[in-house]
């Protein structure tokens, strides 16, 4: 079986302080680099003299105009890219510095791109503080924008301390041979394990190798929705997304015929009932929402029996 | 410092070796394998080949370390899984490195020379599969000025490449030279996910992916798993009739600002391979995912015209995110083990452009 699964995730990254003006300088339409010891003008700015590894002194404004170093042609753009129409990658070096940028050129197509080429920056329409200050470059010499070129460099606004950048991924999810047996056998309300050909222990949810042997585990095993609680929390944290008002048990339930507890719910009596030994039974969702996937057991609920004997389950703590 | 093999530099190479490798296995390299990003299905087959080829038994292994990433499989700590497939009972000694299984390798050899195991098996994997290479790639860059414009691997290689072709260093025939002379040699490669006979001149037929790279230029994107045995001095004559014994294992890193290196050189790879001792090789095995980084190495390196490069197809037939760089190891250790070679070098790189180098010189004595 296999399923999307989608990542995201908000990067948030303090500065320090050679990054710090050189983020607060975007801001204000302005490009700085720093000098090494070498005589060398880096821009983007190096935090640590790559020679020396002395942190830079006063930072110096480069660009906003540059030469192309190098380049090539993105037809396709990607996700978070600069642009989202054809465009060019570029190593730029900005007037006044002697290393390059990366950055994307707006030119339109392919044969408008040429190593040596001037470039000039095209400001983002909102300024935060970050890379993306730049837009992208445009083919052409000086300020460019018009309009803009007038306004000088912006009144210093408030120092740039912080970054966050938005990391969105996208997978194709892929489930085990065991794995998707599992899945597909829930959907019908049955828990299916696969026992191992070595030494017999059972695995719920099924694994793709005995971690015990490292030999793939074949053989399937029926379960029964009864078993007992190894071991347990009780949740008292609220945190976002919670599916239950605390105070909550989280518990690990050793299905009986199992090896491996699996980790669920316990409801149905008060948190402080809940003890190691305890006997619980799955109590199902209806039919009709049931899927390929555990969340069909809403949640356990203690079975009435008389509690395991500690012996019982002492090898799956 | 007072141990010989990682004294001074200018001694690598001089015969000194306390480990050898043993025995390598890969998994064949496939564009979309059936597995799951654990890695669990590729590796126990191979696992399995590679003990049974030593004749050795998992609790014979001292030190086990993996190379794989949570950015390829989309979640966190998935390399935990993939140690079921060692069968982890009783306890085992395990690592593991967020870098190709080569770095997994050099842990390895480590944890010999130390003298606290005396055959160490390292293994890397990877499902690039899974997701958006290209983009999942990204992530390793500079997070403050490159990755939030998320520059793809393949468009970074690409002004590696121009920079290159620009200032006479190659050109777009010898790059398609390097990718059909690497087919072909992947043609007798059973675990190759591209091979095949095809002329320079019919590749540079086809259309540019991201001028100036073609198809061909480029890694293919795919599934895939390595594993290679280590024994120490002691162990390892007796396991195997000739090993691969390691005189030289360094590695190195240039700047990972992109726009302040010379990205015509690798100066990584050629400290690395000094320190190593890597002139004077008869076999080559290097991780070039771009047809002009092989030429890049080669240069960087040393390797003269009568060295034997990629006589497994390399890299560009088959680029398991992780376990490529291993494989080149492993490979490079057959010719070895198998008496095709008396001196040979395996290579892997991590990093966008040839950014981190990693050489290990093995020799037959």
């Amino acid at each position: 079986m296999r399923a999307p699964l989608e990542i995201g995730f908000d990067y948030t990254r303090s500065l320090g302080p050679t990054l710090s003006q050189f983020m607060t300088a975007l801001a204000g339409r302005r490009i700085l680099g720093s000098r090494a010891a070498d005589g060398r003008v880096h821009a983007p700015p190096f935090e640590y003299d790559p020679v020396t590894f002395a942190p830079p002194g006063q930072l110096v404004d480069v660009g906003p105009a540059g030469t192309v170093v190098s380049w090539s042609w993105a037809p396709q753009p990607l996700e978070g890219q600069p642009l989202a129409h054809p465009f060019a990658w570029a190593l730029i070096r900005l007037d006044g510095a002697d290393t390059a940028m990366l950055h994307a050129v707006d030119a339109g197509s392919a044969a408008a791109m040429q190593t040596g080429m001037r470039v000039r920056v095209r400001w983002a329409a909102s300024l935060v503080g970050d890379i993306r200050d730049i837009a992208c470059f445009e083919p052409g010499d000086g300020p460019g924008q018009p309009g803009l070129e007038t306004t000088g460099p912006e009144t210093t606004g408030p120092e740039t301390t912080m970054i966050t950048t938005p990391v969105r991924l996208h997978y194709e999810h892929t489930a085990s041979l065991g794995e998707s047996s599992y899945l597909r056998a829930l959907q019908d309300g049955r828990l299916l394990g696969q026992r191992c050909p070595v030494c017999g222990k059972v695995y719920i949810p099924p694994r793709g190798a005995c971690p015990t042997d490292g030999v793939p585990t074949t053989d399937e095993v029926e379960l029964p929705d009864i078993g007992t609680v190894t071991t347990f929390c009780v949740v008292n944290v609220p945190y976002p997304g919670q599916r239950v008002t605390p105070p909550y048990v989280t518990a690990a339930v050793l299905l009986d015929g199992a090896d491996i507890a699996f980790q669920h719910l316990i409801l149905g009596c008060e948190p402080g009932e809940v003890r190691m030994g305890m006997r619980v039974r799955a109590v199902w969702k209806p039919r009709d929402e049931w899927g390929t996937t555990p969340e069909n057991i809403d949640h356990f609920r203690p079975s009435g029996e008389p509690d395991a004997p500690y012996e019982s389950y002492a090898r799956q703590l | 410092m007072t141990d010989p093999v990682v004294a001074d530099p200018v001694v690598a190479g001089s015969g000194v070796a306390d480990a050898a490798v043993i025995g390598f296995a890969q998994s064949p390299c496939v564009r979309r394998g059936d597995g799951t990003t654990s890695g669990v299905e590729m590796l126990v087959p191979i696992f399995q080949e590679v003990l049974a080829s030593t004749g050795l038994a998992r609790g014979d292994v001292g030190f086990w370390c993996s190379g794989s990433s949570d950015y390829l499989a989309g979640r966190a700590f998935s390399f935990v899984q993939a140690v079921d497939a060692i069968g982890a009972f009783p306890p085992i000694m395990e690592s593991h490195v967020e870098m190709d299984g080569a770095w997994a390798l050099y842990e390895a050899w480590v944890k010999i020379l130390t003298g606290e195991a005396d055959i160490a098996v390292a293994y890397g994997f990877g499902k690039s599969s899974a997701g958006d290479l290209r983009r999942v790639l990204a992530l390793q860059l500079d997070p403050y000025l490159l990755a939030p414009l998320w520059p793809d691997s393949v468009s970074i290689a690409a002004l590696q490449a121009r920079l290159g072709i620009e200032a006479g260093a190659w050109s777009e025939k010898e790059m398609a030279e390097v990718a059909a002379r690497s087919r072909a040699a992947a043609v007798s490669n059973s675990r190759a996910q591209l091979s095949g006979e095809i002329s320079a001149e019919e590749l540079l037929d086809r259309p540019y992916i991201a001028e100036p790279l073609r198809a061909h230029d480029c890694a293919p994107v795919g599934d895939g798993a390595a594993v290679v045995i280590l024994a120490s001095a002691r162990r390892a004559r007796e396991l195997c009739a000739r090993p691969a014994w390691i005189t030289g294992f360094e590695h190195r890193i240039d700047s990972a600002s992109l726009g302040s290196r010379d990205l015509t050189t690798a100066p990584s790879a050629a400290a690395a391979g000094r320190a190593a001792g890597a002139a004077g090789v008869e076999v080559a095995e290097l991780h070039a995912p771009f047809t002009h980084q092989e030429i890049v190495l080669r240069g960087a390196l040393g390797l003269g015209d009568d060295a034997r490069i990629n006589p497994s197809g390399g890299a560009l037939c088959g680029n398991p995110m992780f376990a490529a760089g291993l494989a080149r190891i492993g490979m490079a250790a057959r010719e070895i083990i198998s008496g095709r070679a008396d001196r040979a070098l395996g290579h892997a790189t991590s990093g966008p452009a040839l950014q981190q180098n990693l050489v290990c010189v093995m020799e037959a004595q």
